[in-house]
């Protein structure tokens, strides 16, 4: 079943499982040492990311055809529990069935290769279609705010996302250490973590907030810390998986690590506005999948042009 | 045969919509009775909150589960009757009964007694969509003649937005699902009706809804 994956990546995802082997082993320690304190977030959140890397590495490990409909499927969850999240119009039902409609359509045209549609479906096609079809039902009670949310959905969770889908039909010249999936692997160990960088050093050093009004828990610490640990892990990483000399490979970890931060405070800001502390309940000890890929929204299209303009 | 076909309708249908379709946030799912008998009292906006509940269960337990429903609307023709009665499994429920002096709930003592799960909608009807409306009584009645069978009220939101009433078209959205606790038995039925409002109120003040207009 791993007849197609290169060797490199294979050796990415067995080493995702000795990453999670270390995490457990580490979780387990700490709940025997400090018995009264409570971890059992934590040991949700390892948990869940046993499922995660497992329902990951089998997508990445079958076939490009199903790492694609994956990613697809990951679209499709964070556009549900965005619009399960925001206020919606009653009138506008079926106008969200067209909007959902548009993710297979933009797989598809990554599964075809066919960048130009890629590009152009969703902010260009999409942004134009909503708004005509909402507008034939009459309603113009709320409709910039149905149709700027709508919208602001759509590129979120399907456009900024599926800029990681594309990575992996990248042809293999530009990258033959690893081929795209070495990029969409490089991409999403990175930003994630990116994510428990930042936390941990934020948990460790953390002292000054960096986003009070939107994420107090965000340090100036825990943001550097992380950025830091993202562009060393970028070092050593990129030479299997990439095709980056060590200049480009700085970079990427760099502007991975900002543009990560980025992404999580946004979406912390929608749920402050929105009033909720989770995205959802899908990912236990996590919170939903949108509080899970809310930095990839950013990173995920900053990569990709990183990556197309420098090498295809 | 007809349990076979219900088998696999839930298994490879019901369940997928339901569970990965749509989504559910099912909060103390560990208040769900077992075994029954049991009596589930949920809130009503959509046709999709029975196969939803039905969806908590595990398939094992399908042929124990059956939904109280309207025969006046659900036995209306008789190829949607066949299908309501052998693939949902509805009991079908007298809604003038009452009026006429006789009981509505004739169809489910047997099924409780066979200690199986019943599905009712005190609200009698799916009404506006993701508005709660007055619980009718009769509930209450059942409630006092068999005092050992465990009342639990479920709040449901967000199944009204899935597909309301006199659409067709269902639409996703992740939906909630909060179970309650057993109803404890009060002395009269305005008493069991009161706690039974109160509880549903409670647990819906546990989540917090978007707008929908």
């Amino acid at each position: 079943m791993f007849d197609g994956v290169l060797p490199n990546v294979q050796w990415a995802l067995t080493g995702l499982y000795g990453v999670l082997v270390v995490a457990s082993a580490l979780t387990f320690a700490l709940v025997r040492l400090q018995p009264n304190r409570d971890f059992r977030e934590l040991v949700l959140r390892v948990k869940s990311w046993w499922v995660m890397v497992t329902l990951f590495a089998l997508a990445m490990a079958l076939s490009p055809t199903v790492s694609l409909i994956f990613l697809g499927v990951v679209s499709f969850l964070a556009l549900k529990e965005y619009l399960s999240l925001i206020p919606t119009r009653r009138a506008d039902r079926r106008v969200l069935l067209w909007a959902y409609l548009a993710i297979p359509i933009q797989y598809y045209w990554i599964g075809a290769e066919r960048y130009g549609f890629f590009i152009i479906w969703i902010p260009v096609y999409m942004f134009l279609l909503l708004p005509a079809i909402m507008v034939g039902h009459g309603n113009t009670q709320g409709f910039l705010r149905a149709a700027g949310s709508l919208h602001w959905g759509l590129m979120t969770c399907v456009f900024s996302l599926s800029h990681a889908a594309f990575l992996l039909v990248l042809p293999e010249e530009g990258n033959p250490a690893a081929g795209g999936a070495g990029w969409l692997l490089f991409l999403v160990v990175l930003t994630q973590a990116n994510d428990v960088g930042q936390y941990l050093w934020g948990k460790m050093l953390g002292r000054t907030k960096a986003a009070p009004a939107v994420s107090p828990g965000k340090t100036v610490e825990g943001f550097l810390g992380g950025m830091a640990t993202t562009t060393v892990l970028a070092l050593l990483i990129a030479p299997y998986l990439t095709a980056f000399d060590w200049r480009f490979a700085a970079v990427a970890g760099l502007f991975i690590g900002f543009a990560g931060f980025i992404g999580d405070v946004t979406v912390s800001a929608i749920k402050r506005d929105l009033g909720v502390k989770d995205s959802g309940s899908l990912l236990p000890g996590h919170g939903g999948i949108l509080d899970r890929v809310d930095s990839l929204t950013y990173t995920a299209p900053l990569f990709f042009h990183y990556v197309r303009y420098f090498y295809y | 045969m007809v349990a076979a076909l219900r088998f696999l309708f839930f298994a490879l249908i019901v369940r997928p919509v339901v569970w990965v379709a749509l989504g559910l946030n099912v909060r103390y799912r560990e208040r769900l009775p077992r075994k029954g008998p049991a009596i589930l009292a949920a809130n009503h906006n959509s046709h999709v909150d029975t196969l939803a509940l039905m969806s908590l269960f595990p398939l094992s337990m399908l042929h124990r589960l059956h939904p109280v429903a309207a025969a006046d609307y659900f036995l209306s023709s008789k190829a949607f009757g066949w299908f309501a009665r052998h693939i949902i499994g509805i009991l079908p429920l007298d809604r003038d009964a009452r009026e006429r002096g006789d009981d509505p709930f004739a169809a489910c003592r047997e099924p409780l007694s066979r200690n199986n799960i019943l599905i009712l909608f005190p609200e009698g009807t799916r009404g506006e969509p993701e508005q709660m409306s007055t619980f009718k009584k009769g509930i209450a009645y059942l409630a006092e003649e068999l005092p050992d069978v465990p009342i639990i009220p479920i709040f449901l939101h967000g199944f009204g937005k899935v597909l309301p009433k006199g659409d067709w078209v269902p639409v996703p959205f992740f939906c909630d699902v909060f179970v309650g606790l057993p109803l404890p038995r009060a002395g009269s039925p305005e008493a069991f009706m009161a706690a039974l409002q109160s509880r549903m109120r409670m647990l819906s003040a546990e989540g917090q809804f978007p707008r929908w207009d």
